[in-house]
């Protein structure tokens, strides 16, 4: 992967490709059912890293779940690769990173990163290797031997990433890996996350709630909005590749941090109901 | 990068932690003995039979007598022996020009300790098999878990001379009715132990297409360690109640509860001994518990997060 330059973009290089997908779920008690995706149209293409955001309820999670064939759409299709996203999880061409670094507490951290690969059955010495080449990645080396739990919360949701990657996965699912983290973690590990893809070329989807990651980190953000899950708006982030502490100062970052942040307000100005509602998308509207 | 101290330092404060624990649950356990000694004997002292002392020593003549305020059928020394009568009878003799009760109750608990240690793995694996398959089949869970239970609610007594005299397995027969106790708690500890495993690591399981004997070996088996071992600690002193009842209906006579059946018949006569046989009863038990306690330590250690104490 190049250090700058517009990511590409040929048509065919579609990873994820999802085509009028709803998601709906049984409403407890009365019968009914909540519609928590709808008409949802998105492609993916390889070496993307691609921001889920929206309110609480909008159904990013559901998405990435989706994407990663861990529920199936009501109706619609997802294919990863130009096969169904169930064929893709039994051909194991994904990674997933959840908000908690779930690692076993039983297993080393370097036998924790191993885990997949014994899934797969390969021999152990290209298991250690491979362990041993991602803890370095994630720059975890002299932990190997160590409890998940002797780790603090950073360093263990970097074990979970180097486990992630182990698989040499086609697409990286992250649901809100770093809402746990505080500020300063969160953003050393967006940082670290931005080397680690650009070092791998890995296909990113990430959900988050945090709009300066979702700038800082993508190449689009995807806005949705709730009550259905619809994906209002994409927003192309144009701000070059090699990003470092500093792009969070640069001018065009500001400018797309306030693009998602309009965008998302414009929806739940649109949505909000009654006049105590309209009153505010008045007084919003006035002076700037 | 942070460095490896603070977890080092962890892992010494949890070792002074343990080391002070060692100490305080050792005096603990002194303590509470000699507080049931105490108790015991208090007992006898304000509501037992009288004594006397009658004796010389280094040429002093003692003639002491002792007549307890109250009298209490319970603490006479019919019901409830003098400490010093029961050490004695360890002593003594069980049978005329036989070796001392002791040995013989020593001996007998080793027999008995064989069948509940066979019990006990008879029940371990049963009632973990059993766990597995519930865990993976719903529909089997919930038609024979109710009988599971039902099972349990059905006096061993009742039960053991169907096993004993319809097998007529001998030694065997004892162990299959101690894993008869021992098989439900670990049955329903591993139930919920593979249960524990948390939602997402299934899922991640799932991600990687890990097919159901990876889940069970590589996480639900796991993550249930410490649940399994909670109920063998339990099982393990079950399995020697089984094993002692077990002998009871059988013609087994050289095991703790053929020993016990012995002497409940001299209680008239000698009700040390059969308080000799109940205190060696309770240590068998203490001691199986100790042994998977023991096994417990060295395979979680280490390898699970440490329990956080209460402050």
């Amino acid at each position: 992967m190049t250090a700058t330059g517009p990511p590409p973009r040929p048509a065919a290089d579609v990873v994820v490709q999802a085509s009028g997908v709803d998601k709906e779920f049984p409403a407890s008690g009365h019968g009914g059912r909540v519609v928590a995706l709808q008409g949802i149209d998105l492609a993916i293409r390889r070496g993307e890293f691609v921001t889920l955001i929206g309110p609480s309820g909008c159904g990013k999670s559901t998405l990435l779940r989706l994407i990663g064939d861990l529920t199936g759409p009501t109706r619609g299709t997802v294919t990863v690769n130009g096969k169904p996203a169930h064929e893709a999880r039994l051909g194991r061409e994904y990674g997933m990173v959840f908000q908690a670094p779930v690692l076993f507490d039983w297993r080393t951290v370097e036998r924790n990163v191993e885990l997949p690969l014994e899934v797969m059955r390969r021999p152990r010495a290209e298991r250690q290797a491979r362990a041993r080449e991602l803890l370095a990645l994630v720059e975890l080396s002299e932990f190997g031997r160590h409890r998940p739990w002797q780790l603090s919360g950073g360093m263990q949701q970097r074990v979970a990433i180097a486990r992630a990657l182990a698989l040499d996965p086609a697409i990286l699912l992250m649901d809100e890996p770093f809402g746990a983290l505080d500020e300063m973690t969160r953003e050393r590990m967006n940082l670290e996350l931005l080397r680690i893809w650009e070092r791998t070329g890995t296909t990113v989807v990430f959900v988050t709630h945090s709009i300066p990651e979702a700038v800082f980190l993508s190449t689009r953000v995807v806005v949705m909005s709730a009550r259905p899950g619809r994906i209002t708006d994409v927003i192309e982030i144009d701000l070059p590749r090699g990003r470092s502490v500093e792009t969070r100062e640069v001018e065009r970052y500001f400018e797309l941090v306030t693009e998602v942040r309009e965008s998302l307000r414009a929806e739940e100005r649109e949505h909000a109901v009654g006049p105590a509602a309209g009153e505010r998308a008045r007084l919003e509207g006035l002076p700037a | 990068m942070a460095s490896a101290s603070p977890s080092a330092e962890r892992t010494a404060a949890v070792a002074a932690r343990d080391g002070i624990g060692r100490g305080r649950r050792t005096l603990g356990v002194v303590v509470l003995l000699l507080l049931l000694a105490v108790a015991w004997e208090g007992a006898k002292w304000l509501a037992g039979d009288p004594w006397r002392i009658h004796a010389g020593l280094a040429g002093i003549a003692i003639d002491y007598e002792h007549v307890p305020p109250f009298q209490i059928r319970l603490a006479s020394d019919l019901n409830l022996p003098h400490l010093w009568t029961i050490a004695a009878a360890f002593a003594e003799p069980a049978q005329r020009n036989g070796p001392p009760l002791l040995g013989v109750l020593v001996q007998a608990a080793g027999f008995t300790f064989l069948e509940a240690a066979v019990g006990f793995a008879i029940g371990a694996v049963l009632g973990l098999v059993l766990a597995i398959v519930f865990v993976h089949v719903r529909l089997l869970e919930r038609s024979l878990v109710p009988y599971v239970v039902a099972s349990q609610t059905v006096p061993i007594i009742a039960v053991a001379p169907v096993i004993v005299v319809g097998l007529k397995a001998g030694w065997f027969s004892v162990a299959l009715i101690a894993s008869y106790l021992t098989f439900f708690p670990v049955t329903m500890g591993a139930l919920r132990g593979l249960r524990a495993a948390d939602p997402r690591t299934i899922e991640l399981m799932r991600s990687y297409a890990a097919g159901t004997r990876d889940v069970l070996l590589k996480l639900r088996l796991p993550a249930a360690a410490p649940y399994i071992f909670t109920a063998l600690k339990v099982s393990a002193t079950a399995s020697v109640v089984g094993a002692i009842i077990g002998e009871l209906p059988s013609s087994i006579r050289s095991g703790l509860g053929g020993a016990i059946l012995n002497l409940n018949q001299y209680y008239a006569t000698g009700p040390a001994r059969l308080w000799a046989a109940i205190l060696v009863a309770a240590a068998l038990g203490i001691l199986f518990f100790t042994i998977v306690w023991l096994v417990e330590r060295w395979v979680l250690t280490g390898r699970y997060r440490p329990e956080v104490e209460p402050a």
